[in-house]
């Protein structure tokens, strides 16, 4: 069991407590040595990009470079109606996953024999990597958003799914066996242990989905697509324009770590929330 | 007339990689007055639990009878409640959201009753000002006594307590078994406490049955001819002590009897 020291102890006035003292350094320490380790790549790799030839700009790229070609694509090119596409899809996909995915997650946890019936479809596409559909939903949807929509659903669903489920399942037997003392019905205990203890699970699944959502996006796009992200990184590798290339590849991954950060802290602050022992 | 009444009570547990029945408790009676205090001590693995769990109505049994006031249980029932070992507290909901929850499930009371109710046995328990924590917030000891107010404020008629204290350490436990007995008091319910520990058993109860090694059956059951109030300088008296000793040498000789090196 966790043991915090610091709990307030609110009837006691004397002893207000206080928040243990912090330099500002210890308090940022990780962004600071973090954000001074990229400066210092990123100089290193703009001065071997300027000051010598090591770098060929056909197979690489420098930070000046990328920059200057972020610019005019932004100012003059589709970057914006671009990021535009590709977050749509993603949003789009990744909320009917979101839905869906805890929906039916929750009705697989909670009945047995549906789970069981369901079991073995689930795991073959749990399992394999759904990317792999790409050809065949082009075929299905067209190169359009709705193929990339469905992409995105179709690889955020199962993670979704599958923690939810397995959240609903995973109910601490201790806290079922206090509530059935107290007379609960299965309905009592779907809501008030079944459903709020399912929470950490939904978020780790969230995280999961968001991964691999962006991974589908992407690619999505790259195979068969007239506007995005992807499309911008693929298309910059078929024309050799190095650059852009390096710009969509920069913020396909700025992307990726902000919407993972934003997920992760989601599913630590709920992390309480899990039955400890 | 008996609150509770345990009949002919008879366990067993089917062991399925073995294909065959363990008998867990064997011919079990005893009963327990209204508002007594009544403990039960015995070697590990007797059948206590399996006991206090079959009186909660969340254990099927094979042969005989659990009454309460006369009338035979089926199921859980709104005229008990259980502490359990472990505090069992919702992790997602706070303290006074956890005392509430038992009256929540059982719909006896309405919200301002409820609301009540949650303070009134908060107070009782010592937690007033903690009411909005959570309990990873709540020492062992507070979670205890969490689990003891949900219990209480549910307005059981029978108290099941399966070694609340087990887990605590010896100077809390000392402690809590001064509240117990100061709360008791107050709240005047029948109790059945589960102990591993002689001195707890004796100290707390009225009454105390002594159960043997497996299968579980009744050794003996003795009436504790202490006065109330007590304090806890009792279990220093010599008087306590003998009794606590005689109490030793009947479990020791059903451990003996097991082979087990004093497993109590
Ligand atoms: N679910 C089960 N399946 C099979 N056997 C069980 C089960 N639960 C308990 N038993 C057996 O029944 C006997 C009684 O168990 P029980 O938990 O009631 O004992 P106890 O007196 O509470 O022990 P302790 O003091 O260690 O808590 C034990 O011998 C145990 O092996
Ligand atoms: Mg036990």
């Amino acid at each position: 069991m966790k043991t915090e020291t610091t709990l307030a102890q609110p009837h006691i006035k004397a002893e207000t407590p206080v928040r243990p003292r912090e330099s500002l350094y210890q308090r940022y320490e990780a962004s600071i040595l973090g954000g001074t380790a990229v400066l210092i790549i990123v100089a290193i790799w703009q001065a071997v990009w300027s000051y010598t030839d090591w770098i060929s700009p056909l197979f690489f790229s420098g930070p000046s470079a990328i920059a200057k070609a972020f610019w005019s694509s932004l100012t003059g090119g589709n970057l914006l109606a671009d990021l535009a596409f590709s977050g749509k899809n993603f949003t789009i996909g990744f909320g009917l996953a979101l839905v869906s995915g805890v929906v039916l997650g929750v009705i697989i946890g909670w009945y047995r024999r549906i789970r069981l019936v369901l079991d073995p479809f689930l795991n073959a596409l749990y399992a394999a990597p759904r990317i792999a559909m790409m050809p065949l939903i082009i075929i299905w949807f067209g190169i359009g958003m709705w193929s990339k929509v469905f992409i995105v659903f179709l690889s955020a669903f199962f993670p979704i799914l599958v923690n939810t489920a397995a959240g609903i399942r995973n109910m601490d037997r201790d806290l079922l066996r206090a509530a059935r003392a107290f007379c609960a019905s299965d309905w009592q205990i779907f809501k008030t242990l079944a459903i709020p203890g399912s929470v950490p699970f939904i978020l780790t699944g969230v995280r999961q989905g968001v991964a691999v959502g962006l991974i589908g996006v992407v690619v999505g796009e790259m195979l068969g697509s007239s506007e995005g992200i992807g499309f911008m990184v693929a298309y910059g590798g078929q024309t050799f324009q190095t650059d852009t290339l390096f710009v969509g590849f920069v913020i396909i991954a700025f992307a990726g770590i902000l919407l993972t950060s934003v997920a992760e802290r989601l599913e630590r602050r709920f992390s309480r929330w899990r039955p400890e022992r | 007339m008996m609150k509770l009444q345990i009949d002919h009570l008879t366990k067993r547990y089917w062991l399925q990689r073995e294909n065959r029945d363990v008998l867990a408790l064997a011919d079990v009676s005893f009963s327990v007055e209204d508002g007594e205090f009544m403990a039960i001590v015995g070697p590990s693995g007797c059948g206590k639990t399996s006991m206090l769990n079959i009186v909660a109505g969340l254990l099927p049994y094979d042969e005989g009878n659990v009454l309460i006031d006369g009338k035979r249980i089926f199921g859980p029932g709104i005229d008990r409640a259980v502490v359990f070992q472990h505090a069992s507290l919702l992790p997602w909901r706070t303290i006074a959201g956890n005392v509430r929850y038992g009256m929540e499930l059982q719909k006896r009371f309405d919200q301002a009753a409820m609301k009540e109710r949650t303070d009134y046995f908060i107070k009782l328990v010592g937690l007033t000002g903690f009411e909005r924590h959570y309990p990873s917030e709540l020492s062992g000891g507070m979670q205890q006594r969490v689990n003891l107010a949900r219990a209480l404020a549910a307005d059981p008629v029978v108290l099941l307590m399966d070694e609340p204290f087990a887990a605590l350490d010896a100077q809390t436990r000392e402690f809590m078994q001064a509240e117990l007995l100061k709360i008791w008091t107050k709240a005047k319910k029948t109790v059945v406490f589960i102990t591993h520990q002689i001195n707890e058993a004796i100290y707390l109860a009225d009454r105390v049955v002594v159960m043997s090694a497996r299968p579980g059956r009744v050794k003996d059951v003795f009436r504790v001819p202490f006065d109330r109030p007590r304090n806890l300088s009792l279990k220093r008296e010599p008087r306590f002590l003998e009794l606590e000793d005689s109490v030793w040498k009947l479990i020791e000789e059903e451990s003996e009897r097991l082979g087990m090196v004093a497993a109590v």
